[in-house]
């Protein structure tokens, strides 16, 4: 009885399955077009499959200055947003500052904004201010929406540690430094490991407001965007999105399993 | 004795709030001190002034001789147990215990033996292990305590420590805690709105109501003799008679208190005051009916035993009183 009650519908099953399907099937075809003997159109099925693409990316030098830009200015931009965006949800949630609720729409703005937008306003900004366009503008447009994302996970988890830990830490002798390392720390310390991945992930495929604050550099999705137009190769490009999906796949994996256990830490006791 | 806390006309604003308003208190070393009021009376400010949270506006705050002005929290010596005990929850209950330890560089082995023993102190020995989401509500109690009293307070502060407890826990801890503080010999200044809890711990009791300490003195001064209307309404639900009723008993102020259990449903024997009135409505509470008395418009509420009978409502009755309970007080 009851397992006939529990067993779902076939449409339901149908329709599951076809949501499923049109999520991951053309990720499934990047993966397919990595090993296509043909190299100058994606035609279907493909007409032999190689592995020779994997050695001609290994050793074009264009794929790894690519990667390269895209993991230092991703990794610069990360961990700018962790100090700041720890700090901006420090202020926030623990103290009563005076216009408290307008500071934090203005630091979630960046995110809900266009990426066309913030990109023309940082290019404007930029030339205004005479600033060459070069790594570190990437670097600073990356971080004005990695910000956000540090802060939106920090903000969470600084409301769920109570005012009266820190002060109890501070009755027992710790000063503030103390305070931030035993105390808060541990408790944000997932959060913001969550946070600085995520950061990491949308400054790595990021590619609007790249253009328009990069100088001559291009990142790995903009080499990717300039290798499409192309018609020579182009299985190249796909064995570097598969790489960067692998790569990207574990730790992504890894800070979920983290903030869970996290999740329950945080939680026990209140 | 020295004096442990020192309150010189300390008063502590917030905008136009005047949460502490011009108090001043002597706390005596080796003392268990109260401080009852309801909710926004000022008792929970003047702890956090005590701890350092909170700087005064005015006033002068002394803690064993020392100005405590400008004092952080982690440079005094006074913990506090808080109201929600504030475990650290990543944290196992041994290394919450040795926290205070730890950060002032106490080695491991021995702040790891002093907090073994500080939870042994607490009847909690071998929960060390454990994380305080594990604990119940009474042992959390009992770690937080262990954690305070670890570091060798010379104050100990503890603000509503067992209003999260049920009954009969919190009788349990209520004596616990006395006899805790006897044996320490440390200074603990308590504070909280359950006048049963104040009048049977503490040695001294400070009424607070709208920032000001309403009176100061032992339990059964507060109890007995209230000052003012407000503390024989909040401590004990003494009664009030109006000026009306203290003219006809021949009592000089306008105002005078009268307790409940004072007063008994009975003619006068020789030398005792006496009123006429109505039964207006009683209660049963177990150990005593409590009868409503209506004396020309006054309501007065007599604790009479239960094994006495209880007049029906609207009949005519004699409340007699000895005059030395009639409390003349200094306002209303």
């Amino acid at each position: 009885m009851r397992s006939e009650r529990n067993r779902s519908p076939l449409g339901l099953k149908i329709a599951a399955a076809a949501g499923l399907a049109f999520m991951h099937v053309p990720i499934l075809l990047i993966f397919l077009y990595a090993f296509t003997t043909e190299e100058k159109s994606y035609q279907f099925p493909p007409p032999g499959l190689t592995t020779q693409w994997f050695a001609v990316a290994w050793n074009r030098p264009d794929v790894w200055a690519a990667l390269t830009l895209s993991v230092k200015v991703a990794s610069i931009a990360t961990a700018i947003a962790l100090v700041l965006g720890t700090l901006c949800a420090a202020a926030v949630s623990q103290t009563r500052l005076f216009g408290r609720e307008t500071i934090s729409l203005l630091v979630i703005l960046p995110i809900a904004l266009p990426g066309i937008i913030t990109g023309i306003a940082l290019r404007s900004a930029f030339s205004m201010a005479e600033i060459p366009f070069s790594f570190w503008t990437i670097v600073l447009g990356h971080a004005t929406f990695c910000i956000v994302v540090v802060y939106n996970n920090a903000v969470a988890r600084f409301r769920r540690i109570s005012g009266s830990l820190i002060e109890a830490s501070m009755d027992l002798g710790a000063d503030g430094f103390q305070t931030f390392r035993y105390i808060i720390l541990p408790n944000i310390g997932t959060a913001l490991l969550a946070g600085g991945m995520l950061a990491f992930a949308l400054s790595f495929d990021e590619v609007i407001v790249t253009t328009f604050t990069a100088g001559q550099q291009s990142t790995l999705p903009i080499w990717m965007l300039e290798e499409l137009i192309r018609p020579r190769q182009r299985p190249v490009t796909n064995v570097v999105a598969m790489i960067v999906v692998l790569v990207t796949f574990l730790p992504i994996l890894g800070a979920y399993y983290l903030t869970r256990d996290g999740d329950q830490i945080a939680g026990a006791g209140k | 004795m020295s004096t442990a806390v020192l309150f010189d006309n300390v008063s502590r604003h917030f905008g136009a709030v005047r949460a502490v308003d011009g108090v001043n208190l002597e706390i005596a070393e080796g003392e268990f001190f109260a401080m009852l009021g309801p909710s926004g009376s000022g008792k929970t400010t003047c702890l956090r002034l005590m701890a350092g949270f909170e700087q005064p506006s005015g006033g002068h705050i002394e803690i064993f001789g020392e100005t405590a002005e400008g004092v952080p929290p982690y440079r005094r010596s006074v913990n506090t147990v808080f109201q929600d005990y504030a475990l650290f929850p990543h944290l196992s209950i041994l290394d919450n215990v040795a926290y205070g330890l730890m950060v002032k560089g106490v080695g491991r082995e021995e702040r790891r033996k002093a907090a073994e023993d500080a939870l042994a102190m607490v009847k909690l020995p071998n929960y060390g292990s454990r994380r305080p989401g594990q604990l119940s509500g009474g042992q959390r109690q009992r770690v937080a305590l262990a954690r305070a009293l670890v570091n060798k307070p010379k104050v100990l502060l503890l603000d509503e420590p067992l209003g999260a407890l049920d009954l009969k826990l919190r009788e349990q801890m209520q004596e616990e805690l006395k006899s805790l503080q006897k044996s320490l010999g440390i200074t603990f200044v308590f504070v909280t709105h359950d006048q049963g809890e104040a009048l049977s711990m503490a040695d001294r009791i400070a009424v607070f109501n709208d920032g000001r300490i309403q009176q100061l003195g032992s339990p059964e001064e507060v109890y007995k003799q209230p000052k003012t209307r407000f503390v024989a309404d909040f401590v004990g639900s003494s009664n009030v008679l109006p000026a009306k009723l203290c003219q006809k008993l021949g009592v000089r102020s306008a105002y005078a208190s009268l307790r409940p259990e004072a007063i008994a449903l009975s003619a006068p024997s020789e030398g005792a005051l006496s009123l006429s009135g109505t039964v207006a409505a009683h209660s049963f509470l177990g150990a005593v009916n409590r009868v409503v008395v209506d004396v020309d418009g006054a309501r007065i509420a007599v604790a009479s035993p239960a094994a006495l009978a209880v007049p029906t409502i609207g009949s005519p009755v004699t409340i007699s009183f000895a005059a030395n309970e009639l409390h003349p007080m200094e306002d209303a």
